[in-house]
């Protein structure tokens, strides 16, 4: 992220001295300081059959301003691809994470390039939190070539092998039980990381999810299971769907915390928490107590199983950036007018990306039969008429 | 001398089937006996001691290798296929898993995508079922859906097919099903040399493999050349093996009956009808290119499979060879299967829902235009 390097030698640091007022034209410059801050998290953690961590976190002013500036990023790319769905340059199905950007970003302030992400559909900020580009997940949504996965995966199949980030699943709860194979992996190999499967509330009920949590109980294995309950499986509300919505416990023998999710600390702090526990000990299990803007996807209007005013509701108290910003400042950390201009840079870079995106080609007809193998032997593979196309495989 | 001796222990070692019987310890120790003997002399060895020993060979060979599944460990394997490998390799590459098989077929993906190479055991493939979205749509496709960037070196294996007096939910043939999905690679070993060699091949390869074996067949002998039993014999995926020449009859079969084809050849060439066996070791890649090749010598095509007919392997067959080599054809393609029945489980109803070797004889006079009296008119 070149930009955050230039606004970090653009910016002043703080020194606690005399402080302007913010909104005056000699307003500081924003604080990139790395000095420890220490802040409360509002909304204790809830434990299970594991004491809960400390409900002060460490974070500075950069992290915050960092915060702020990836979630409105991930909104502005969020909404721009709701905007290419109903103008059709997205086709299929496309599941919209604005209003969770709180999680993958907290969660990647406690994560290094050691650790490892698995999650479902819902994954473009995710991706983009493992080092992946706005343009990549623009031109793969779209269909083009220089999508990160040459166009040929779509929204729902979005991966960064280097970055720890093994997608993208389309098929619910089956992305439990991989993540429990990659912390084998891990703990196999002797990396010093852990996994993170992700799955929602709909996906808490899955069989194969206590499966997972069964063999990485009984093989110590490094993964944390991060349920992001955004209180609705499609259309149906958690109460309608699991018996016991309270997913934190739902791991039995395996520890849980219930962590509000739309706020930043908490998840970097229940992460970080979770990552230490499950290094040494084996699986847990973190609800993050989230919510979605979007219906679950571009189909669903979101408003037939929910109440408008539910989601304002939620958008007035608990949203994830305006959070950050109410404590930039608050604390004095940026002024109106400096993260009016974080704004305005990130909407210029999503929307620069999604130009770039736009002019990027649809792949070559030839790529239809790329990487079925990763070996073919020379494999032949059939078009619709194979007296017309036969191909022999790369 | 050594020999014979180890032919006889090798003859009485097939005879300990399964996991039935091999838990004393006289019978553990004649095996044991019988496999020191049996890679000395390198003459004959069963299927069950090729995949043995290539599990192991691999496994010397790539700490990466690691194999999973039900009983695979400290009961040295259900069908023993996996003996003696806990106790070389340690828990940490050994590990018996729970009976959930969606659970462990996925983890074992996930290791796969991130670069171990999992042998992953079904004890059954009819309970790989529970587990079939983790290989079709965790492990086939992921490849492709990531841009070529995360490939899945996984095996999965373990017994397919009809066994003996299991019933249905026990022994339905899963060749079809798997054959059809792009990104899967499924190989059908029938002797020793092929179970060796494609087990090879398979750990070594970077995608999915789904190793169909035979339960029946894993106590046979066969006898093997110094060549196979070297660490380093692999085959190659995807190519067929032609296991008795012949001129009037192609005979496609793959894994139990290529066993009947043969001795159905042998039949047939009592009464002048030169039968060509086809091994196809390979459904997917299926070896489009040996089949072909030898309809266009023969002229005539059968297929042989166990399972059912309907979408089977040897409809993919005789598409193929229609549509290829329809105008060297003297006479209709046709498919010997099993029965279109769930697996009954009365002895005489199973043995009418599996194909005999009189189906194989009574089909391949259908192709030469031969009535079925013409055998004592030449006697």
């Amino acid at each position: 992220m070149a930009l955050r390097q230039a606004w970090q030698k653009a910016g002043k640091v703080l020194n606690g001295g005399a402080l302007v007022s913010p909104g005056s034209t000699f307003a500081r410059a924003l604080s990139t300081s790395s000095d420890p801050l220490t802040l409360e998290i509002p909304v204790p953690f809830k434990g299970h059959k594991v004491d809960p961590p400390s409900s002060t976190v460490e974070t500075s002013a950069a992290e915050l301003v960092d915060f702020f500036r990836t979630m409105f990023v991930m909104r502005r790319m969020e909404i721009a691809a709701d905007s290419l769905y109903k103008s059709k340059f997205i086709r299929g199905f496309c599941h919209l994470y604005d209003g969770q950007e709180a999680v993958c970003v907290g969660m990647e302030a406690a994560l290094n390039d050691k650790d490892c992400i698995i999650t479902a559909y819902r994954d473009h900020c995710t991706h983009l939190g493992r080092g992946g580009t706005v343009l990549e997940v623009f031109a793969e949504l779209m269909g083009r070539k220089d999508g990160c996965s040459l166009g040929k995966g779509g929204s729902m199949h979005m991966y960064n092998k280097k970055g720890g980030f093994y997608g993208g699943n389309g098929i619910v709860g089956a992305q439990t039980p991989l993540g429990a194979g990659l912390a084998f992996a891990q703990k196999y190999l002797k990396v010093d990381g852990v996994t993170l499967a992700m799955y929602g509330d709909g996906a808490a009920n899955q069989g194969q999810l206590f499966e997972a949590m069964n063999i990485s109980a009984l093989w110590d294995l490094p993964v944390i299971y991060v349920c992001e309950n955004n209180h609705y499986g499609m259309g149906t509300a958690e109460w309608r769907s699991a018996k016991s919505p309270e997913y934190y416990k739902r791991g039995d023998y395996v520890p849980g915390l219930k962590v509000d999710g739309m706020d930043c600390l908490a998840v970097k702090q229940a992460v970080k928490f979770a990552k230490e526990y499950s290094l040494k000990n084996g699986p847990m299990v973190l609800e993050m107590d989230t919510y979605r803007y979007h219906g679950h996807s571009m189909s669903d209007p979101g408003s037939t199983y929910r109440t408008r005013d539910e989601i304002s509701g939620v958008r007035q108290e608990r949203d994830p950036i305006e959070r950050i910003r109410k404590l930039l400042l608050s604390h004095e950390f940026a002024s109106v007018a400096d993260l009016k201009a974080i704004e305005k840079e990130a909407k210029k870079e999503v929307e620069d990306a999604l130009a770039k995106a736009k002019e990027s080609p649809s792949p070559d007809a030839p790529e239809l039969f790329s990487h079925i193998y990763r070996k073919s032997y020379g494999a032949e593979a059939y078009g619709a008429d194979r007296k017309e196309s036969t191909v022999k495989l790369p | 001398m050594v020999g014979a001796l180890g032919k006889n222990f090798a003859t009485f070692a097939s005879r300990l089937r399964g996991g039935h019987g091999c838990d004393t310890a006289a019978a553990a120790a004649v095996w044991a006996v019988s496999k020191r003997f049996m890679s000395s002399s390198g003459e004959s060895i069963t299927v069950r001691e090729a995949l043995n020993s290539a599990i192991d060979e691999e496994m010397s060979a790539d700490s990466k290798v690691f194999v999973m599944g039900e009983e695979v460990g400290e009961y040295q394997g259900a069908y023993k296929v996996t003996k003696g490998l806990l106790q070389k390799f340690g828990p940490d590459r050994v590990l018996d898993t729970p009976i959930t098989e969606a659970g462990f077929a996925g983890l074992g993906v996930g290791a796969a995508m991130y670069g171990l190479k999992p042998i992953v055991e079904f004890m059954t493939f009819n309970f790989a079922m529970q587990a079939i979205d983790h290989l079709i749509n965790s492990a086939a496709k992921t490849n492709y859906m990531s841009g070529g960037t995360i490939n899945v070196p996984i095996v999965f294996r373990g017994p397919n097919g009809a066994a003996a007096g299991v019933a249905a939910q026990h022994s339905q043939c899963f060749a079809a099903w798997y054959g059809q999905v792009p990104g899967l690679k499924v190989l059908v070993p029938y002797d020793a040399e092929d179970a060796r060699g494609l087990m090879k091949a398979a750990i070594r390869d970077p995608d999915p493999v789904v190793f169909l074996e035979n339960e029946l067949l894993y106590g046979e002998s066969f006898p093997v050349s110094k060549g196979v039993l070297d660490p380093s014999f692999t085959l190659p995926i995807g190519k067929a093996k032609i296991m008795r020449e012949g001129n009037d009859l192609t005979l496609v079969a793959f894994s139990k009956m290529v066993g009947y084809a043969l001795k159905a050849a042998d039949e047939l060439a009592k009464e002048g009808i030169s039968v060509e066996v086809i091994n196809l070791r390979s459904i997917r890649p299926l070896d489009r290119e040996t089949i072909n090749a030898s309809v266009r010598k023969t002229s005539r095509l059968l297929t042989l499979e166990e399972g059912w007919p309907q979408h089977g392997v040897g409809a993919e067959i005789c598409a193929s060879v229609v549509e290829e080599s329809f105008y060297y054809l003297d006479a209709p393609v046709e498919r010997i299967c099993g029965a279109d029945v769930p697996m009954p489980y009365a002895a005489n109803l199973e043995r009418l829902a599996v194909p005999q070797i009189d189906d194989i004889i009574r089909a391949a006079r259908r192709a030469c235009f031969r009535k079925e009296d013409m055998r004592q008119a030449t006697a």
